[in-house]
């Protein structure tokens, strides 16, 4: 399995090299180190020479992929792109442009992003999979009609809605939590409680219907059958037998998005006012910050790939018969 | 069997601390208040900001984001006084407000009204107070033996300071002379990227030269090393004992007072600045930048721009009295009812964080904010616009006793030619008609009606209300714009306007020789919601005179590109002041500021000699005094001239309304004055009380939940039983 493991690290490297040219090259097709400067620098008063002075100071005033001017390797070492990418290899994110340490940054607002995804991810699972489960255990009722109407319906209606909808109905007109902000230790539940509710409510539909699916291709099988006339209880049934068989394709969703979860939430955090990740990164595009945004991709593609490795994983302690040969 | 009771137990478990928190939230105060218990009846400002300010740096913090903070924090020699308006300048930390003295190139003194031709330097001497005291702060912290403590740490000594609070000791001192003067080296400091630098090398004494050396001392230090600023001299700043100054600047410069009371020349002490550049601070992100230190009525003791951050009472501010004396109307509003009690008022100001408006304005409903903007989105909600254009608080707000402050400010958005342009630029006969016939299309009241519910007046010429020079009524119109009929400014019709066109070569919006239509172009940053109906409105105006309009909208930065390079036909921009005087506004027509010639502020890249004359004359003049009516005459003309030439399309000067609590006292609006949350009262108790009446948890719903979750529970478990018990059929 280590060498598995090992191989599929060295495969992310291509990656991760993949990933950072492109998002290098798609930010600087629409922000040039001028155009950055000038953010930085505001748009009163700004003077060439101050946005050469920022350009120089920063390492802005390179080319962006090949110094003709250098010689030898320096050709490719004296540009843009190797000089702000290839220190994050090694870990080292730098400063953003408002000169804050990012990796600093990027721990604390760690916890703030996990407080909303982590629970929200848990209850979320939990509650779909129970809801896909009951629909199974009544499919072909009106129970199970009206559950997968719902559930359609649930999935139609924008991720949005049900944040303005939430905060209106449950903060302003019932006034049980409070609207939006963020608190740190035990003063933070209070905060947490609503975009955890909104994040499951909007998330139950889509995936109720998706382990659904599953679970009802899964309960037509021989060995549901077999458990059924040795005379099993319908419960022991789909909890024991059919769950556990219907885990692969279910955690090839769900595991991939474990790792990510410390990304945050673009919209929730931005609606409810946590200072996660998930603001970070739409703060950093929205200031052209490119330091942020290419420390936030990279990231968030090295988690991608740890969790397509988590992913694979997985399946040998739900699936005894596969091996990493 | 699959067994629940572990799963039970760990949902048990989980459920206790969040009952016991739904309770002791219930006993102690409303279950939606986002406030920390022990902030409860403290004497606390609450209220929030949309956008993280960048820098902290006085030397750097230029805009309102930012300012609003440094203001607090930090004292320059001057101030606005909070009352009076026109805006009047008074000391902050100085005796008084600074009298130029001039010289000539020979160093003789000139006589107050010397011409501005004879003035080689103007000196500026400033008398600091003695006795001011800066906040606390580990920077100013000494040993036994009276050397600083922490001065010369490195990276092993920082383990386990995180934050400032970290350091052990902290201490304090006066504030002197030589903190000025670093801080106005500082503003040539290459690595801090001053956005004054540039304006300010042309007018203080040797800047320039200050900048290029330590330009030079940069290249041979790493990045991260200090410099000594007391190293460099600057030859036009000098220290005359320890609470006194002079700054010497080239020629006559009378706005240089108003800067005297921005935080660009607030005072930055050498320790401090020696502090934040010690090994291993700024991996800690404690900076400058971050961490100010001022002898203000404030300090900031929480930075957390993602969040919260939090101002508190600075323990060794000086002291200062609320103004005695106001407007006509003041006393009335009772604004000088704490005439003479000492400032600041309150312990602490809160500033959260709230990125998105729907959350930021219920959370003001709830009284969780103190004072509140009103975003377009919740217009209707808090005002209602009477018979007559009054704007009246809606019976809600009403209800809560909200008051509403409305005021001009001190700003300018409008539609600008590019002079350069070879069918609506230059100063010809047939341009300046196609200018002014636009002019007179674009109906700015309409505008201003639809789009800004009425927040905002048409602007008859670049100065705003409250800036010397502006004329109301009659006398102030535009007369190509305006007629003045019964008593009021009246639109010239569209006839009018197709008459100019016609004289300008384009009858019907047709080209007179060539019949080509005529097709005008627009450069806009692409905007937001309601963007679309604002661009199809303007292209309809255009349509009254048949003339077509492409907009051409685009990113901010192509946007500026394209005005940097004179690529750009029409476009739409704005101006804030710095300061309130008109040459902080005329200045944006000047030849000398043209933006393709010269990188300056002048997008409309005009340039009339006559004005450019004009303005010379009228920026070296004071508006106070025997010659300000002198300076008055000159403006008067001055405008007239950019009427007739009609650069601009002077389209409005928004109004801004904001909405306080009625615990929230002695609010008045001020566009240039920044330092007035020392003004600011709160009644602690009438605002708890209100608090809790208009937060009153609604329990119903969670019982409707319950029951419905009963509902669809309990037939499941129904089916499952008789499932489970059926017989195989």
């Amino acid at each position: 399995m280590l060498a598995y493991i090992a191989r599929r690290l060295l495969y992310a490297l291509p990656i991760l090299i993949g990933v950072n040219l492109i998002t290098f090259a798609l930010f600087f097709v629409v922000n040039t180190p001028d155009d950055m400067a000038r953010m930085q620098l505001g748009v009163k008063r700004v003077t060439p020479e101050a946005i050469d002075r920022w350009k120089a100071e920063r390492g802005y005033d390179k080319p962006l992929f090949f110094n003709d001017e250098a010689s030898g390797g320096a050709m490719l070492t004296e540009t843009i792109f190797f000089s702000k990418s290839a220190r994050m290899f090694v870990g080292d994110f730098g400063r953003a442009e408002d000169g804050r340490d990012i990796a600093r940054e990027i721990v604390s607002r760690m916890g703030p992003s996990l407080a909303i995804a982590l629970p929200t991810f848990i209850i979320g699972l939990l509650v779909s999979v129970s809801f896909a489960l009951l629909l199974t255990f009544f499919r072909a009722t009106y129970l199970d009609f009206w559950g997968v109407v719902l559930c359609v319906a649930m999935m139609s209606i924008s991720g949005l809605f049900y944040i303005i909808g939430g905060q209106y109905l449950i903060s302003k007109l019932w006034k049980l939590v409070p609207i939006s902000g963020y608190g740190g230790g035990l003063d933070a539940w209070k905060f947490v409680i609503l975009p955890v509710l909104i994040g499951v409510v909007s998330g139950i539909g889509s995936s109720t219907r998706w382990y659904r699916t599953i679970f009802i291709e899964e309960i037509a099988r021989d060995y549901v059958r077999t458990a059924r006339a040795k005379g099993l209880a319908e419960a022991a049934v789909l909890f024991r037998h059919v769950l556990r068989n219907a885990l692969i394709p279910i955690l090839t969703g769900v595991v991939v998005v474990i790792p990510l979860l410390f990304m945050g939430s673009l919209l929730t955090e931005s609606f409810f006012g946590i200072p996660g990740l998930g603001s970070y990164t739409i703060d950093a595009i929205n200031a052209q910050d490119f330091a942020v945004v290419r420390a936030m991709v990279f990231i968030g593609s090295l988690l991608y790939i740890a969790g397509l490795i988590l992913t694979d994983l997985s399946y040998t302690f739900v699936d005894p018969r596969i091996r990493f040969n | 069997m699959f067994r629940f009771s572990g799963l039970r137990r760990n949902l048990c478990v989980m459920c206790v601390p969040l009952l016991a928190g739904l309770v002791a939230s219930a006993c102690g105060s409303a279950w939606n208040d986002p406030y920390p218990g022990e902030e409860r009846g403290a004497n606390v400002l609450y209220t929030a900001f949309t956008e993280r300010p960048k820098h902290l740096d006085p030397v750097q913090s230029y805009t309102e984001d930012e300012i609003t903070f440094t203001a607090q924090i930090y004292e320059p020699p001057l101030q606005y006084h909070y009352l009076k308006r026109p805006y009047t300048l008074i000391p902050l930390t100085s005796e008084a407000v600074p009298v130029p003295r001039y010289f000539d190139a020979g160093g003789r003194e000139l006589p107050a009204d010397a011409p501005a031709a004879a003035i080689a330097v103007s000196v500026y001497e400033i008398r600091i107070r003695p006795g001011i005291r800066y906040q606390p702060h580990p920077a100013f912290a000494l040993d036994a033996a009276g050397e600083p403590r922490y001065q010369a740490s490195d990276r092993e000594q920082l383990r386990g300071i995180e934050k400032l609070s970290d350091f052990a000791h902290s201490g304090s001192r006066e504030l002197t002379a030589d903190d000025y003067i670093y801080e106005i080296k500082r503003l040539a400091h290459p690595r801090l990227h001053s956005p004054i630098f540039s304006m300010m090398a042309e007018r203080i004494v040797g800047l320039r030269e200050l900048g290029a050396a330590l330009q030079e001392e940069a290249k041979k230090l790493p990045a991260s090393a200090w410099i000594d600023l007391d190293r460099f001299p600057l030859a036009g700043v000098s220290r005359v004992d320890r609470h006194t100054y002079r700054i010497s600047l080239h020629g006559k410069y009378p706005q240089f007072v108003y800067w005297l009371a921005m935080p660009f020349f607030a005072p930055v002490p050498r320790e401090v600045d020696r502090f934040y550049h010690q090994p291993g601070m700024a991996e800690k992100n404690l900076t400058l930048d971050w961490y100010p230190v001022g002898t203000g009525p404030f300090m900031l003791t929480q930075n957390n721009p993602n969040s919260r951050m939090v101002l508190e009472r600075n323990p060794n501010f000086h002291g200062e009295t609320y103004p005695c004396e106001g407007d006509p109307g003041d006393a009335a509003a009772g604004l000088l009812a704490d005439c003479g009690k000492p400032l600041p008022f309150i312990e602490q100001a809160v500033y959260a964080r709230e990125k998105e408006s729907i959350p930021y304005w219920n959370k003001f409903l709830q009284g969780y904010y103190d004072a509140s903007g009103i975003s377009s989105d919740s217009f209707d909600q808090a005002v209602r616009l009477a018979v007559g254009g009054d704007v009246q608080l809606s019976d809600e707000m009403r209800d809560k006793g909200i008051s509403l402050l409305t005021s001009v400010r001190a700003s300018i958005f409008y539609m600008g030619f590019n002079m350069l342009d070879p069918v609506v630029g230059g100063l010809g006969e047939q341009a300046t008609k196609l200018r002014q016939a636009l002019s007179i299309a674009i109906d700015q009241e309409e505008f201003v009606s639809i789009f800004m519910n009425g927040r905002g007046i048409p602007a008859t010429s670049p100065l705003p209300p409250g800036i010397f020079g502006y004329i109301d009524g009659r006398e102030g119109i535009n007369p190509v714009v305006y007629d003045w009929v019964d008593g009021r400014a009246q639109r010239k019709p569209l006839a009018e306007a197709k008459r100019l066109l016609a004289e300008a070569g384009w009858p019907n919006g047709r080209n007179a020789s060539s019949g080509e239509p005529l097709v005008l172009n627009l450069d806009t940053t692409t905007g937001g919601m309601g963007e679309k109906s604002r661009l199809d409105w303007l292209t309809r105006q255009f349509a009254r005179l048949d003339i077509q309009l492409v907009v051409r909208s685009t990113d901010f930065n192509r946007f500026q590109e394209k005005i940097r390079k004179g690529a750009v036909q029409l476009y739409y921009l704005g101006w804030n002041a710095d300061y309130p005087d008109p040459e902080n506004f005329l200045f944006l027509l000047a030849g000398s500021e043209g933006k393709v010639a010269k990188a300056g502020e002048n997008a409309s890249n005009y340039a009339n000699p006559e004005f450019d004359r004009l303005f010379e004359q009228m920026k070296n003049l004071e508006s106070e005094g025997p010659r300000g009516a002198e300076r008055l005459a000159i403006i008067r003309q001055a405008i007239a001239l950019l009427q007739h030439d009609a650069p601009w399309i002077y389209g409005f000067h928004p109004k801004s309304y904001t909405l306080g609590q009625v615990w929230l006292h002695n609010r008045k609006p001020t566009d240039v004055g920044n330092n007035i949350l020392k003004y600011q009262r709160i009644d602690v108790a009438e605002r708890q009380r209100l608090r809790q009446e208009w937060n009153r948890p609604v329990l119903w719903p969670l019982a409707l939940l319950a029951v419905l979750l009963l509902v669809l529970v309990l037939p499941a478990a129904i089916g499952y039983r008789r499932r489970e018990r059926g017989t195989a059929r």
